[in-house]
């Protein structure tokens, strides 16, 4: 008995050193690790898109092989996806939803713990075929059959690389739906629950529904390469179609894993700085649950070209424009927030209004892909490059560093410096779209996507495209001063950190403190 | 790079402007909207591609619109009191809810017309049979015998030009500017008569590819083990040009496509050049006439039409060879015989460029089972011929083999 009540005391010793983090059970450690984490493969993943700009600079190939480049793309993409955003994500969760519904903790602490550590795992293996013979992955992140089949001895290790990542992100995913369902203070109904609560508890159950759909392609692909299956061998009766399409069963849901949180994190910035609340949540709730519903029957307008019966076409365009209405009511709602408020613009507010004007900008070209026979000629052109990276770049990721910004006074218990991050915005505002911008025009001009090399009438757009990626790539680098110099020091924030703040997590002190909430709160 | 520094900074200027405005062909070098294209096919699909774009316009003036103001509005330096009571309209939900999906039927209806369209393959008066391979294009005209133009099968392969090829390698040190059409020219082009309609049946050899012309209207994926279809009419005259379209591998970017569109007189003549016209039998397309030797090693039909008792001089071979190695082998095997280890062998040095020369040859002809290495029978006696003198005398080896065409039709 006394042991038992040794350990117990034992958890609330503040571990140090090393094991503070390797052993971490806190929540908000983890988090940070998977801020921490996700901001490396950020600068692991951009450095592969700044050789991918370098050589798109000028028509010829002046730096890289072919190859290599493919390399690049490939890599790119799931640093990017598993890496950066995903986690990110998860890492603003785990901070955030204990303090957002009252909890003192993640319902799974330890689970928690084993969910972080699989990712630098993950990412070791798959960034270490980077010296392989034959070199890393290069068939595409969409890993499509027969090419992947190709890769040499990369594949296995893209594949349980993809593997540990799922369990990863299930993991992390089944903690979040466990505590935001059983550990909310008493008085926290669901519909008083924050948005970023909501479209977290949403974004979990994809999680939870589409990753073991990829983990089943990924393993069909082993056992074809290794074990003599035909899944997606037409020669053994088997079909590669087969695959894009449980492939697109995933990788749909996945594009609003992406999107859905910053969604959440846009719906608790602009109320706070238009000192007004929230318009429409309700609807704001019913929409998200809509756009994950839909986000399951529209799949294959990833792969219209592949050639699929008529009614198919057509049922995944009219399902595919569907989501244009939840979609609109979000950006209307956001819309209305604004509208008779009292507005600021510290830096998570810019981070927030850009997010409304440029992912609506990636939602038009959405919809317009979503048009079968246009879509014929915008497919795998960099019109696709630069409508994803809009929804990613300035959605997805503007959506983080808004969060950050918001968030990071009462993590850190200072002020950030507002002047260089405004000066951060505005660099990363202007040259996401000097570079993302003119890939519409190459794309519609007819430049397929995944080349290392293009015909000279596309010269001139893809300069500038160049030039934007190189600067807003340089600017990243004043956003990790910007946290340096925060963690180290600067003004003292306030408890509630802005004036117009509102929830549980503005009522604990700044930093917050290592244990948060440990009675139960009062929710108002 | 100082003129291309200003010209973007024009482009920069002028390019939104422009787009706003739907003056898309005013400025040529900054082609900023998808193209009308030639078949009936792409107009419908360019009017769709307007109609949504300008309705995207229009939604995005109104909300952008009304951001912009309440951004200007109600900032609290202006004295702005927020209106705390302003939470929920359900009268505002609905209109933002039905005026969308309004938009959207409208705009479902004239798109499934066009697709419905797009999949109507019946009645072709040209097929042609595409198959893809890393990274080549092959076209079989399917003929018959009461085809008006088509009489009997017959096909090409369709490789990246050699000047492209050449200026492509990394390193090559040629201005890409000064290339015609670079990448996006072939040693063979696709021959189709002008308004008649051209079905395309499409499948791949190896990996997924997709065939893209954009004036041509849309794509299509090739599918190893299926056939996909696809058709367009051109209505005009004239050459039109494109390229895969779905990652296929390391040279994906370097397999362009061009299509050119002919009168029927032409186009007819163009068949019975090219074996086509030719009643009864299987066809073979003529090699070009020797004498201009390097342009001729095009890889563009097989040999058996060619004279086998041809001799051909050392230097005749290994300038043949260079160009033909360069179309047909050097995207494995590269331009300077390294090979891309593990996959691709280096052939400077190899175990058989540098030995037997029968194993040598077989090799050629007939690949390496359970490897990437093809089977190259299609090629000319003459080309291969060139090649396998080229590897076994290029890059440092030096067996001072000499190999004939009859050499090539006696292991064949």
């Amino acid at each position: 008995m006394s042991h038992t009540a040794d350990a117990h005391h034992d958890h609330h010793a503040a571990p140090s050193g090393f094991k503070r983090w390797l052993f971490a059970t806190n929540h908000k450690d983890i988090g940070t690790m998977y801020l921490v984490f996700a901001l490396v493969m950020f600068f692991v993943g951009g450095t592969m898109a700044m050789i991918i700009r370098a050589e798109l600079f000028q028509p010829g190939l002046q730096f890289v092989d072919p190859g290599f480049f493919n390399q690049m793309t490939t890599m790119h993409a799931l640093m990017m996806i598993f890496g950066g955003v995903m986690p990110a994500f998860v890492g603003l969760a785990n901070w955030m939803v204990p303090l957002m519904v009252g909890a003192p903790d993640m319902a799974l602490p330890r689970m928690n713990n084993w969910s972080f550590w699989l990712l630098p795992v993950a990412f070791s293996l798959l960034l270490s075929t980077l010296f392989f013979a034959g070199g890393a992955p290069a068939g595409g992140w969409t890993m499509y059959p027969p090419l992947v089949l190709q890769t040499g001895n990369a594949f296995p290790f893209l594949i349980f690389s993809v593997h540990l990542m799922g369990m990863s992100s299930i993991m992390g995913a089944i903690n979040i739906v466990v505590t935001i369902m059983n550990m909310r203070a008493p008085g926290m109904g669901l519909l008083k629950m924050p948005l970023f609560v909501w479209t977290w508890l949403i974004t979990a159950y994809l999680l939870i529904l589409a990753m073991p759909v990829l983990a089943g392609a990924v393993t069909m692909l082993l056992t074809d390469e290794y074990f003599g299956t035909s899944f997606f061998n037409a020669g053994g009766g088997g079909d590669p179609l087969m695959f894009q399409h449980v492939f697109w069963f995933f990788g749909h849901p996945e594009v609003y894993i992406m999107i859905l949180p910053a969604f959440g994190i846009v719906s608790q910035i602009i109320p706070t700085f238009a000192r007004k609340p929230l318009f429409g949540y309700e609807s704001m709730v019913y929409a998200t649950a809509s756009i994950a519903f839909l986000s399951f029957i529209v799949w294959a307008h990833h792969m219209f070209t592949v050639g699929m019966p008529l009614s198919g076409q057509l049922f995944f365009m009219f399902s595919t424009m569907l989501i244009a209405v939840p979609t609109g009511v979000k950006v209307f709602n956001w819309m209305a927030t604004m509208w008779r408020g009292s507005m600021t613009f510290e830096t998570p507010m810019l981070f927030a209004v850009a997010f409304v004007f440029l992912f609506s900008i990636g939602g038009f070209s959405g919809l317009m892909l979503g048009i079968t026979p246009a879509d014929f000629q915008y497919h795998d052109t960099y019109f696709v490059v630069a409508h994803f990276h809009y929804v990613l770049v300035p959605g997805a990721i503007f959506g983080i560093m808004g969060g950050v910004y918001f968030w990071m006074p009462k993590w850190t218990g200072h002020m950030y410096n507002e002047k260089l991050a405004k000066i951060h915005f505005w660099l990363s505002a202007i040259f996401v779209n000097v570079t993302f911008f003119p890939q519409h025009f190459v794309g519609l001009a007819g430049m397929p996507r995944r080349i290392p090399d293009y015909a000279t009438q596309f010269a001139d757009f893809n300069m500038v495209s160049s030039i934007g990626a190189f600067v807003f790539g340089v600017s990243q680098l004043l956003f990790v001063y910007i946290i340096w110099s925060c963690v180290r020091g600067g003004e003292k924030a306030t408890t509630a950190v802005w004036e117009g703040s509102h929830g549980l997590e503005w009522t604990v002190p700044s930093p917050a403190p290592h244990h948060t909430f440990e009675v139960a709160p009062e929710v108002p | 790079m100082r003129e291309r520094f200003r010209r973007i900074f024009q482009g920069a200027v002028y390019g939104p402007l422009f787009f706003l405005l739907g003056v898309s062909t005013a400025y040529a070098d900054w082609e900023l909207n998808m193209t009308r294209g030639v078949t009936p096919i792409s107009h419908d699909t360019f009017d769709l591609h307007m109609i949504i774009f300008w309705v995207c316009v229009a939604i995005a003036v109104v909300v952008f619109g009304v951001i912009i103001y309440s951004l200007y509005a109600f900032r609290l330096s202006r004295g702005a009191q927020p209106d705390i009571a302003m939470v929920h309209s359900t009268k505002a939900e609905i209109i933002w809810t039905l005026i969308p999906i309004g938009i959207l039927v409208a705009m479902a209806i004239p798109a499934a017309e066009t697709l419905i369209k797009i999949e109507d393959t019946r009645a072709p008066d040209v097929t042609i049979k595409v198959t893809s391979y890393q990274w080549k294009w092959h076209y079989e005209y399917l003929g018959d015998a009461n085809d008006p133009f088509v009489k009997s099968n017959f096909g090409f392969f369709s490789n990246i030009s050699p000047e492209s090829n050449r200026a492509r390698q990394l390193g090559s040190g040629i201005d890409v500017f000064q290339v015609d059409n670079y990448l996006r020219d072939v040693d063979k082009s696709v021959v189709v008569p002008v308004n008649r309609k051209v079905r395309l049946l499409l499948t791949s050899n190896d990996v997924l590819h997709a065939w893209w012309v954009p004036e041509l209207g849309g794509k299509r994926d090739t599918i190893p083990g299926f056939v996909n279809e696809m058709w367009f009419l051109a209505e005009e005259i004239g050459v039109y040009r494109g390229q895969c379209a779905e990652l296929c591998g390391r040279d994906h970017g370097f397999m362009p496509i061009v299509v050119e569109v002919q009168s029927e007189a032409d186009f007819a003549k163009w068949v019975g050049e090219n074996g086509g016209a030719v009643g009864g039998g299987p066809a073979e397309t003529p090699d070009v006439v020797e004498g201009t030797v390097a342009a001729a090693a095009t890889g563009g039909g097989a040999g058996s039409a060619e004279p086998v008792d041809m001799e051909l001089s050392f230097d005749d071979l290994m300038a043949r060879g260079e160009t033909a190695y360069l179309t047909n082998c050097s995207a494995c095997h590269q331009l300077n015989g390294q090979g891309l280890a593990p996959a691709f062998p280096a052939l400077a040095g190899g175990v058989i460029t540098t030995g037997a020369l029968d194993a040598h040859l077989d090799q050629v002809l007939n690949g390496k089972a359970g490897t990437a290495m093809a089977p190259f029978s299609y090629l000319s006696n003459t080309d291969i011929a060139a090649i396998v003198t080229y590897e076994r005398n290029a890059w440092g080896n030096s067996t001072g083999d000499i190999i004939q065409p009859s050499d090539v039709q006696a292991a064949r």
